[in-house]
């Protein structure tokens, strides 16, 4: 077989069996709770056939590893279960009340606006670091360098919550250029979604820039030490020219690994940005849920998270082991 | 036997040449020659570690003292006003040095535990034992860290002793990656084998073999892992699901008094947004200056001093 395909069904391999482990723990970490926990849940006013009820409908009465076949299988076909807040079962007295919703119908509208602010910050935050980068590279040492240096470090300082108040204060309460509350709907249109979203999508670009831009500029200056940019400068060539034409190709691997990583990096930003603005995300959705302790949703939060951050780790090292003849020959 | 002092004797010309110097005048040595930048962050460090040692003789007030004007003005008797219960502001940051940073340090300290030991345990016995430790920490990095514990702490609940078990455990997979990483460099060392066949426990192999050997990166990374935990806890706090009131931390302080911020109209309402930046800057300053401090450190021990200077 091609050097190349056996390595990426291998790597491919390793995802799925990582995807296999973490959905386990997901789903076995109800397992840990201490105690009964259909008996605490229901607290108080739990009767035995309320108990046997809460039991039946969450399927706990069947082996451990039946019903993670199930969860799987349904949560492979989209169907996260549905919350515990509002169950019949939980209302002792009127078991004919059922106002508990599906996981899946919650996770949706909410799934496709996080993925839009994420998507939204990329597309605004990729370009900038990667210029920013490169720039720091090319003139390295200079005082522009150390400026965005500087600058970069003290962002990444910073948690996400301070970089998102300083924006509110200045853009959103003492000149109100956007607003500060980004309650988007299924029904606003593009442009007004845009609009809304900027500050989340602005405090999240300024927090990965600074990560970007320094790995950028790490992986760039890391290439410029090897002997053929050497050669190519003793040649004569510009500055430019040498970064551009010489070590940006084989920089490419490590760009695109820092670019996946960092969009995974957004996943885990976004759920603080998200709480900030109050933007219906997944991040909130998942944060109101753990504050409710309603576990069905935030076992299906949880997966939608794992998955994406593999997915995109998963990416990126197929891109890099497609670009890099060098990962073709393990020793 | 006379024993005069002005006796020649050749050992004591050779001792002359080298002065030997104390540790703390060899530790003051280095300290002047370090950068401003790592002077600012030991003053940072220093600072913060001298507030929360000192936090209730310093502190005005007591933590959850609850005072009769809620959203108190800046004025002498509150020098940073009350929050919306009532409480003094000022005193709660100072508390709040003490239990965010307590738990911070708390945390990474376990997760050295942890991590450092089965790294060191990893490096050691290699085989089956390596092999199932490290396809372990795989899989448990393969979930965001943040993510993973807003999971754990809503089935365990959010208490301080479940926050700082639950963090350790999912920063120890950083610490374990490292210690295993730098600890096979030192395992496969010649007095690492003589002390194996002298019959050396397991304990004492890792401890005083291999430990000493690789102290200078695991302190770096302390620094940073210290960082990494205390945002990590700082953000849980401000989604309302780290460290719980009435117990005074930065992070529910921001959360407690963001509201404040719709209410700055201009710099003339500075009191206003200041309340919760304040919390939220002690927050990134104490960062930054760990960070100031853990480079001056990483840049001494990597034997690059040379090469500069």
């Amino acid at each position: 077989m091609h050097p190349i395909l056996s390595t990426l069904i291998k790597r491919i391999g390793l995802g799925l069996v990582s995807l296999f482990f973490v959905s386990l723990i997901i789903f076995s970490s109800i397992q840990l709770l201490p105690g009964d926990f259909v008996e605490a849940q229901l607290g108080q006013s739990r009767t035995e056939e309320t108990v046997a009820a809460f039991r039946k409908e969450l399927g706990l009465d069947k082996p451990f590893h039946i019903r993670y076949a199930n969860w799987v299988a349904s949560a492979v076909q989209g169907d996260f279960g549905s919350t515990f807040s509002g169950r019949s079962a939980t209302y002792a007295n009127q078991p004919q009340q059922n106002t508990s919703r599906t996981v899946t119908s919650l996770l949706k509208p909410r799934l496709y606006n996080t993925f839009f602010l994420a998507g939204m910050t990329a597309i605004i935050a990729v370009p900038i670091s990667l210029l920013l980068g490169i720039t720091a590279a090319l003139y390295r040492n200079s005082f522009y360098d150390r400026a965005v240096n500087a600058s970069a470090l003290t962002t990444i300082s910073m948690p996400e919550f301070f970089v998102a108040y300083i924006l509110i204060i200045f853009l959103g309460s003492m000149y109100q250029f956007f607003p500060s509350l980004s309650n988007v709907t299924s029904s606003t249109p593009f442009f007004d979604r845009v609009y809304l979203t900027f500050m989340p999508a602005l405090t999240l670009t300024l927090v990965t820039v600074a990560h970007m831009m320094r790995m950028t500029r790490a992986a760039i200056i890391n290439l410029l030490s090897s002997p053929y940019i050497e050669m190519a400068e003793l040649k004569g060539l510009s500055r430019s020219r040498v970064i551009i034409e010489h070590a940006l190709p084989n920089a490419w691997a490590p760009i695109s690994n820092i670019i996946a990583f960092n969009l995974a990096y957004l996943i885990v930003g976004v759920v603080v940005v998200e709480v900030v603005f109050v933007y219906p995300g997944v991040g909130q959705l998942m944060v109101d849920s753990v504050i409710k302790r309603d576990i069905p949703v935030v076992q299906g939060c949880a997966l939608v998270f794992a998955l994406t951050y593999i997915l995109l780790n998963l990416i990126a090292d197929v891109i890099s082991i497609v670009t890099n003849p060098r990962l073709l020959y393990p020793k | 036997m006379s024993t005069s002092t002005n006796q020649y004797t050749a050992k004591d010309e050779v001792a002359s040449v080298f002065i030997k110097r104390t540790f703390l005048q060899r530790s003051w040595i280095t300290l002047k020659k370090a950068p401003f930048t790592a002077w600012l962050g030991m003053t940072i460090v220093l600072f913060y570690v001298f507030v929360a040692i000192f936090a209730p003789l310093i502190a005005p007030y007591g933590e959850a003292e609850i005072f009769k004007t809620p959203y108190a003005p800046w004025n002498e008797t509150h020098v940073f006003g009350t929050d919306r219960l009532g409480r003094d502001i000022l005193t709660r940051l100072i508390y709040g040095a003490r239990n965010t940073m307590g738990i911070a340090v708390l945390t990474t300290l376990l997760a050295f535990v942890i991590g450092g030991g089965l790294g060191l345990l990893s490096a050691i016995l290699r085989g089956w034992v390596d092999q199932l430790l490290a396809r372990f920490v795989d899989v448990l990095m393969a979930i965001p860290s943040l993510i993973f514990a807003l999971m754990l702490l809503s089935i365990f609940g959010s208490t301080a002793l479940n926050l700082i078990i639950i963090i350790a455990v999912l920063d120890s997979t950083r610490v374990y990656r490292l210690s295993r990483a730098v600890g096979m460099n030192v395992a496969v060392m010649e007095y690492v084998e003589a002390a194996k066949l002298r019959g050396e426990k397991i304990g004492w192999i890792m401890v005083r073999e291999i430990l000493p050997n690789i102290l200078p990166p695991l302190v770096a990374e302390f620094g940073l892992r210290f960082c990494y935990v205390f945002l990590m806890i700082a953000s849980l706090s401000f989604l309302g699901v780290g460290i719980q009131p009435p117990t005074a931390d930065w992070g529910s302080m921001v959360r407690e008094t963001g509201e404040l911020i719709q209410f700055a109209y201009s710099f003339a309402d500075y009191q206003f947004f200041l309340i919760p930046i304040l919390p939220a800057a002690a927050i990134g300053i104490l960062t930054i200056g760990v960070n100031f401090v853990v480079d001056w450190f990483l840049y001494l021990t990597s034997g690059l001093k040379d090469e500069h200077k």
